[in-house]
């Protein structure tokens, strides 16, 4: 081996081991918030502001959390969160997947435009929307109601779902139904039969999505519930009240709400960068 | 049977159609209350044309608010774009330790950007916060952060580049592992050097990956709420009431619905105009990239 070469290969090593020192860098930044929340909630509350990094870990400010000790009915928020999530992406499921397949399959007209103005939801400013809904919604008695909740959601969860789930039936080559229907099935039962089971990864994969999206949705439960189906993202806003912020239950209400989330998206890696560019990037 | 054939699509997106158009409502209803002066004051509301758009953009307020929101756009896109490619083309080497590092990587991007928001809060706190902890050995002890107009600003900044960098690295990744190798190899048997091939080979065919990363992010940010809401309430003063806050403000605390609702139209209009002028510019990367494959 030359001196020349050994120079290099020494050289390449070194920024090799800086690139990697870079990445570390970055993951520091992105996971100690995570970290620091989790230190937070198992402190005692007398030993919040006196010391940083040690302490005598206790799990009461998860017990005040979930034992709504502090007049915050959080395991509710937690349950009304759940079934508003769930309900929309249900809906959203039952109205958006023929549609999928249809403007997948054939070209009618104004299926374009609705795949367009469904895509333009995505990009409102949500209070277009809400403030109406506002008015609306006390008029009508949907107001701080699971229905009014589950309605409004499908502003997130419905362009997701239809884009991605026609960008999935359009990958499908339209032979195999073809041959379905020759093979004398129904139109019905090629749909069911054959598309269905072979885009199924697809639907369960932007199915949590949608459910990531509607559970970690703001602005929506913020102003059209009050407390009968107030969801955990503005519950947990709650125990930053009071002149005396309470840090550890903050972190403790923080984290069992990133809980869902944060382990249903690490189930669906594969299928994130179709999901979060609405089909535009396929990997 | 032929008749049948050809209303199957439409029955099968009848439903989807339905539930647009109950969408589709509240947004008419909206454009159609910003013509009166309607607000929990005045329930018997007067026809008023566009005196609420004139009343807007007569507006200091306004102006001031639109301001604030295009400089935290802009902020926030430019950060999360330099630094989510930079991660994608670090995790690209696919080293040990950038493989263990990329299963993580999604993490703060599916925290809810409201809970993100309350995280930072406090740690960002003055007196007590652990940012300013850690920062006491460097003299740096008594910054504070949301509560000067520039830090609010750029905390709120910091805040959406923690939770959005991820989706901007992810989608470039994406681009990076589907990168035609013919022109990289052409390169390399020119003797092409390391600045060379990402300059006149990589880049160019990662950007249209890159830009609709840059699409999305950006129009998202024109229309930040959660983050502000929680971080400052628009604080200190009006330095960081984003056109979305202020709607929220006219509207909700003010119960002006009428004037809280044109904030949100003149937004809208805004967002589309941002829209075009990208997509009309994704048309020419993707063009340009294509001739750089084609190499």
């Amino acid at each position: 081996m030359s001196r020349e070469t050994t120079r290099t290969t020494s050289r390449k090593r070194l920024s090799g081991w800086l690139a990697d020192a870079a990445l570390i860098l970055y993951f520091v930044f992105a996971l100690f918030p995570i970290a620091w929340m989790v230190i937070l909630s198992l402190k005692p509350t007398n030993e919040l502001f006196s010391t940083y990094f040690s302490f005598s870990p206790t799990l009461d400010g998860y017990r005040t959390v979930l034992g709504d000790s502090e007049g915050i009915p959080f395991v509710r928020f937690f349950v009304n969160s759940l079934v508003v999530s769930l309900g929309a992406v249900a809906l959203s499921l039952l109205v958006g997947l023929p549609a999928a397949y249809a403007s997948a399959r054939w070209r009618f007209k104004g299926s374009e435009n609705l795949m367009f103005t469904l895509l333009s939801f995505r990009f409102a400013p949500e209070l277009t929307v809400i403030i109406p809904l506002f008015v609306l919604y006390q008029k009508l008695g949907l107001f701080d109601t699971y229905v009014g909740m589950v309605w409004v959601l499908q502003l997130v969860t419905l362009p997701l779902i239809v884009w991605i789930m026609r960008s999935y039936f359009a990958d499908l080559t339209p032979e195999l139904e073809q041959a379905a229907l020759l093979d004398g099935y129904s139109r019905k039962q090629a749909f069911f039969k054959v598309a269905i089971p072979l885009v199924k990864p697809g639907i369960a994969a932007v199915s949590l999505l949608a459910f990531i999206f509607a559970w970690n949705n703001f602005v929506f439960p913020l102003i059209l519930t009050s407390n009968e189906a107030q969801t955990v993202t503005v519950g947990a806003l709650s125990f930053l009240g009071g002149d005396r912020p309470k840090y550890n239950l903050t972190a403790a209400a923080a984290l069992v709400s990133v809980v869902p989330p944060l382990l249903l998206a690490l189930t669906i890696q594969r299928y994130l960068v179709r999901g979060l560019s609405f089909g535009a990037v396929k990997s | 049977m032929g008749w049948r054939l050809r209303l199957r699509p439409y029955v099968l997106i009848v439903p989807a159609l339905l539930l647009t158009c109950g969408i589709l409502y509240p947004f008419g209803l909206g454009l159609y209350y910003t013509l009166f002066d309607f607000s929990a004051s005045k329930p018997q509301p007067d026809m008023v044309r566009f005196e609420n758009y004139e009343t807007v953009f007569t507006q200091e307020a306004f102006w001031n608010s639109a301001w604030v929101t295009v400089l935290y756009a802009v902020g926030a896109a430019a950060v999360e774009t330099v630094l989510g490619v930079t991660v994608a083309l670090l995790l690209h080497r696919s080293t040990i330790v950038g493989r263990v590092l990329e299963k993580i990587l999604i993490l703060p991007l599916m925290i809810a950007p409201v809970i993100a928001a309350i995280i930072w809060k406090l740690m960002l706190q003055p007196s007590v916060g652990v940012i300013n902890y850690l920062l006491r050995p460097l003299g740096l002890g008594g910054v504070q952060w949301t509560d000067t107009p520039t830090g609010a600003l750029l905390s709120s900044i910091a805040v959406d580049v923690w939770v959005y960098t991820p989706f901007v690295a992810i989608l470039a990744l994406a681009g990076l592992r589907s990168l035609p190798t013919s022109p990289f190899e052409a390169g390399a048997v020119d003797g092409a050097g390391w600045w060379y091939t990402f300059r006149r080979l990589t880049l160019p065919m990662l950007w249209p990956y890159v830009l609709v990363a840059v699409i999305f992010r950006f129009m998202d940010s024109l229309k930040v709420f959660d983050i502000i809401y929680a971080l400052t309430e628009g604080g200190p003063g009006d330095s960081t009431v984003v056109l979305q806050i202020r709607a929220y403000l006219e509207a909700i605390r003010f119960q002006r619905y009428s004037f809280g609702i044109s904030y949100t139209i003149v937004l809208w209009a805004v967002v589309y105009l941002a829209a075009m002028v990208l997509v009309k510019h994704l048309g020419k990367i993707q063009r340009k990239a294509a001739e750089v494959a084609a190499k």
